[in-house]
């Protein structure tokens, strides 16, 4: 099982996530931004950082790497693609995921434990965890704030696309509490939080960040 | 100053007078000898002035001055300092330093092949002008300075010092600095572990901003900034050249704040994180590839440090091509080159046949990379301007032969006074309420709160490698996951203590990050500084300097710990009001095994709470007299140097032993502070007995001290007492509450309300704004 982490310039949690795919029980495979090269990888993570120090806006302009056309080729076709924090603001801005993420509504950057409640345990990303099960993974950004129009947003909602939801707090205004979407077909997932730093007890506040990585072989497998 | 000193050089190169529109090159230079040259405006002496034309035998070119005066300011050359600061190169060589005083920054071997430098700078009078920019900035330089030693940076740490928290000024500076540490840190993606967050009206109108980063690599790997070889290339990369932060090493950070004088703004740098992240990147990679023989960032006195510096550490001589350089802003001076400040530039000397891959790796990464000049025989700097020589020096006499001074020095006049102003003398609670009351005082004070309002708007998660962070005593990262050995961090300075005796004073600092390092279960390896004082122009600042570093260097041979690096930053004053002595000191310990760490909160009920070390009644400089009695007098606690190894000791072996599940450090509250802390830290609260003497029990700040809980007393009290170390038994973990038996039964709850509303009270309360929003109330923005 091959899972690629694209790298591009201010990628920050790339080894983070490379290290999450390893103790998930995958191969973890370094993808570069400018190769048109997926390298046979079976699924892809967009980590966390600064991608292009955030200018223009968060994640647009990472959003046209090379890399990314091959990416939504592939995940149009149901390769699994997760994004985290810049990786969702990413995914959005590629129009693989709807929405946008905009500035925290209090206007700092804030770095905390964050529960979330999983809402669809039937996605690529979220299969290894039971429906309404709360965990907890840090979340740490500073263009957190998801929004949408408002029919939109009823439409996520009525379809179930909202795949992880804030509780215990929202930490950054996101509409409704969304923390994190999915595709139509739960192949492609995006959420703010996390999970890859809550994957060890020595350095996380809980291994409840390990579900993604390990459901997605599942799905890969049942793909 | 009435005058900017970017005016004062652009009167030469461009402006009016005998030289308007024409170079001032070296051949010119000697055939005008009496052009007068505005070297006061630069902030340099008379006789400096006349000492550069000894050494040249002649007047400087404007480029020449502006390099002298950069390089030979408060900031870079260390004149006043210097005489002192040999102690600590004095120190007996330590089996554990790879690289000692003098690089960019120590470095110290921590076991299996892993090498670690680590380093603290001050940023602090930017950091007043321009909070934001300013600290962010001060991030970005340490960053560098760690990169270029060879090292991946791994963490970084911030001490933070303001007026009054709640003046006005403190309530523009404290935000933008904290954004501005966060802003580049997160960027950069390296997690902050730790530091400080302290205030004193001293502090207003001259904050103290003290980064520290700490780095990682094989023995092998380290780097050294050295020009040699001589044919070999100097590239200059990463951001192109600006404006800013001209002269920010001389008319900024070494000189006092004048309420007169020209706005300083346009002397604070400007920083850009993604661009120096992907300077670590490209940099890692070079190295990797082996593709530099020597290395130098640029930070303050920009080129003109890093050319001189490369040069008089090599063979001596280098050419440079200076309109080469890639501008921001055409209409810079040559002197203005050599002089910006701007960030995220690195300079390296490679090997010809080795530029284009050199070049290649640049290119991946998207760096800037451009040849500026090569290594050259003999022993001169030379620079050139489009084929123009307009510097032509020794470059020893820039970056290494610049002005010393030894200052005259005073005992201050009012210390006799202040040490009969015992603070045993002031009123202490008479009740249990009283007591109680003055408790919650302490904790709730500004400097004992809860720091989430800062330390939230900071990444700790990054690199995945943070197994302790704020609010644990100590930083600790992982450095290696396969054998889980890491190091941990502290960085502590109590300027109350080093007011009342400078020479305790920055002992007891070294004491307080020592045990902070212990209570982690670390082995202390190494110490570095960030000296923070007032002008060396007043002999008795210049005395308190003088007695904080001598108390230093002895603690440190007492300790046998070597002193790795450090910074010295003078002039923080306004007017003729000198901050407290403020001698920030880091210490770094090592870990073995990681997983070994012990945090500083209590989890579970029914442990025993013990108390090791001795609590003497002393008062002097503490945070209960600051806080009740807005008192600082009589002595700081006693020095015992060798109780704090013994405790050390005691703490390493019940780390490694696994033999305590907590441990926390006494220090600014007493023993108030650790059981708030300890308690607040998971929820869990402790039934204690505190002798006869609660108050003393409470609010001493005796050093060598630490409170630990375990499930096996004997075994711990067999292990102190072994050290000779005492125990006392102070109670048992439980409860939601902190009850001292006979005085107070806190309420965790209550606690914890007076505890964490402080700063968000301060300094604005983001929650308020947010909350849990209930789908479909907000409507979109």
């Amino acid at each position: 099982m091959r899972i690629g982490v694209i790298t591009f310039p201010g990628s920050l949690d790339d080894v983070d996530a490379a290290r999450a795919v390893r103790l998930a029980g995958a191969e973890p495979v370094a993808l570069w931004h400018a190769d048109h090269d997926l390298r046979d990888v079976d699924a892809v993570v967009l980590p966390g950082g600064f991608s292009y120090g955030d200018y223009l806006r968060a994640g647009a302009i990472a959003a046209r790497a090379p890399l990314m056309q091959d990416v939504v080729d592939r995940a149009r076709k149901g390769m699994p693609v997760l994004g985290i924090c810049n990786g969702f603001q990413v995914l959005c801005e590629a129009g693989l995921l709807p929405g946008a993420l905009t500035r925290n509504s209090h206007l700092h950057f804030r770095n905390r434990d964050q529960q979330l409640r999983i809402e669809r345990a039937d996605t690529a990303w979220t299969s290894s965890y039971g429906e309404g099960q709360t965990i907890v993974v840090p979340v740490k950004n500073g263009e957190g704030r998801y929004v949408a129009a408002p029919a939109e947003l009823e439409r996520l909602e009525g379809e179930g696309r909202v795949a992880v939801r804030y509780v215990g707090g929202n930490p950054n205004g996101s509409l409704r509490d969304i923390a994190g979407v999915t595709s139509e077909d739960g192949r492609v997932v995006g959420l703010m939080p996390h999970p890859e730093h809550a994957v060890e007890d020595l350095t996380g506040p809980s291994t409840d960040g390990l579900g993604f990585f390990t459901s997605v072989l599942k799905a890969v497998v049942s793909a | 100053m009435t005058e900017s000193a970017t005016a004062g050089l652009s009167d030469l190169d461009t402006g009016p007078g005998p030289l308007s529109h024409q170079l001032d090159t070296v051949p010119l230079a000697e055939g005008t000898p009496d052009v007068e040259q505005p070297f006061a405006e630069l902030g340099l002496e008379a006789d400096e002035y006349a000492r550069i034309r000894d050494i040249l035998g002649r007047r400087p070119t404007t480029a020449e001055l502006a390099m002298y005066s950069v390089m030979w300011s408060e900031h870079c050359s260390y004149k006043s300092s210097k005489v002192h600061l040999r102690q600590f190169g004095d120190l007996p060589p330590s089996e554990h330093l790879l690289v000692g005083i003098g690089e960019n920054a120590g470095v110290v071997d921590v076991g299996d092949g892993y090498a670690v430098t680590f380093k603290v700078e001050s940023h602090n009078h930017p950091s007043y002008v321009e909070p934001y920019q300013g600290a962010a900035t001060g991030v970005g330089g340490i960053v560098r300075d760690i990169l270029t030693m060879g090292a991946r940076p791994v963490a970084v740490m911030d001490s933070l010092r303001f007026g009054r928290a709640d003046a006005p000024d403190t309530a523009r500076v404290l935000p933008g600095v904290v954004a501005g540490v966060g802003g580049y840190g997160n960027c950069l993606g390296l997690p902050n572990i730790g530091g400080e967050l302290l205030f004193d009206d001293c502090y207003a109108g001259n904050p103290l901003v003290n980064a520290l980063c700490v780095g990682v690599m094989k023995h092998e790997d380290v780097r050294l900034a050295k020009a040699e070889g001589v044919g070999n290339k100097v590239v200059l990369f990463g951001a192109r050249t600006g404006g800013d932060g001209i002269g920010g090493v001389s008319v900024l950070a070494s000189e006092t704040f004048d309420a007169e004088g020209p706005a300083k703004r346009p002397s604070v740098q400007v920083g850009d994180p993604f661009t120096e992240k992907l300077l670590i990147e490209a940099c890692l990679e070079i190295f990797a590839q082996d593709l530099v023989t020597g290395i130098q960032d640029l930070g303050g006195a920009g080129l003109s440090c890093a050319t001189s510096e490369l040069a008089s550490a090599g063979t001596g001589g280098m050419h440079v091509d200076l309109d080469r350089v890639p501008l921001r802003d055409s209409t810079l001076t040559p002197a203005e080159i050599l002089m910006s400040e701007s960030q995220e530039r690195m300079c390296a000397i490679v090997e010809p046949d080795k530029v284009d891959a050199f070049l290649a790796v640049c290119r991946k990464w998207d760096v800037l990379a451009t040849v500026i000049g090569e290594v050259t025989a003999g022993d001169r700097l030379t620079v050139d301007w489009h084929g123009e020589r307009i510097v032509d020096v020794p470059p020893r006499t820039v970056a290494h032969e610049g002005p010393v001074y030894e200052r005259p020095m005073r005992r201050p006049a009012d210390l006799d006074a202040l040490h009969a102003d015992d603070a045993a003398a002031l009123p202490r609670p008479a009740t249990a309420e009283e007591l109680t009351a003055h408790w919650l005082a302490v904790v709730a004070s500004p400097d004992g709160a809860d720091k989430t309002w800062v330390t939230e708007q900071y990444d700790r998660y990054v690199r995945g490698n943070t197994v302790l962070a704020q609010p644990d005593d100590a930083g600790v990262v992982r450095i290696d996951e396969e054998s889980s050995r890491g190091i941990a961090l502290a960085l502590d300075g109590n300027a109350r203590f080093a007011r009342l005796d400078p020479y305790a004073g920055a002992q007891l600092n070294l004491a307080e990050a020592y045990r902070n390092v212990a209570v982690s279960g670390a082995r202390p390896l190494a110490v570095t500084n960030c000296l923070n004082f007032g002008s060396p122009e007043e002999p008795e600042v210049m005395w308190q300097f003088a007695e904080a570093v001598r108390g230093l260097a002895d603690a440190c041979r007492t300790l046998g710990l070597p002193v790795t690096g450090g910074n010295v930053s003078l002039y923080n004053q306004t007017g003729d009001v000198a901050i407290n002595p403020t001698p920030v000191i880091g210490v770094l310990g090592v870990h073995d095994d990681v997983r070994t760490r012990v945090p500083t909160g209590w989890r579970a009920a029914g442990e025993t709470v013990l108390l090791l070390g001795e609590t003497r009644p002393e008062f002097g400089g503490s945070a209960w007299a600051s806080v009740v009695h807005g008192h600082l007098g009589g002595r700081p606690p006693a020095v015992d140097l060798e109780a704090e190894r013994s405790l050390g000791e005691v703490l390493g072996a019940l780390g490694r032993e696994r033999l305590v599940t907590s441990a926390h450090d006494l220090a600014d509250g007493g023993l108030a502070q650790a059981l708030a802390e300890s308690a607040l830290r998971y929820g869990t609260g402790a039934t204690l007995q505190l002798g006869d003497d609660p108050f003393t029990a409470l609010f001493s700040e005796s050093g060598a001290r630490a409170v630990v809980t375990t499930t096996d007393p004997e075994a711990v009290r067999t292990t102190a007492e072994w050290a000779g170390v005492p125990v006392t038994e102070l109670g048992t973990t439980g409860g939601d509450t902190l009850a001292v038996e006979g005085i107070a039964a806190l309420p965790l709850d209550e606690l914890r309300a007076a505890w964490t509303a402080t700063l968000p009270a301060l300094f604005g309360t983001p929650e308020a704004t947010v909350g849990s929003v209930p789908a479909g109330t907000v409507p979109t923005s």
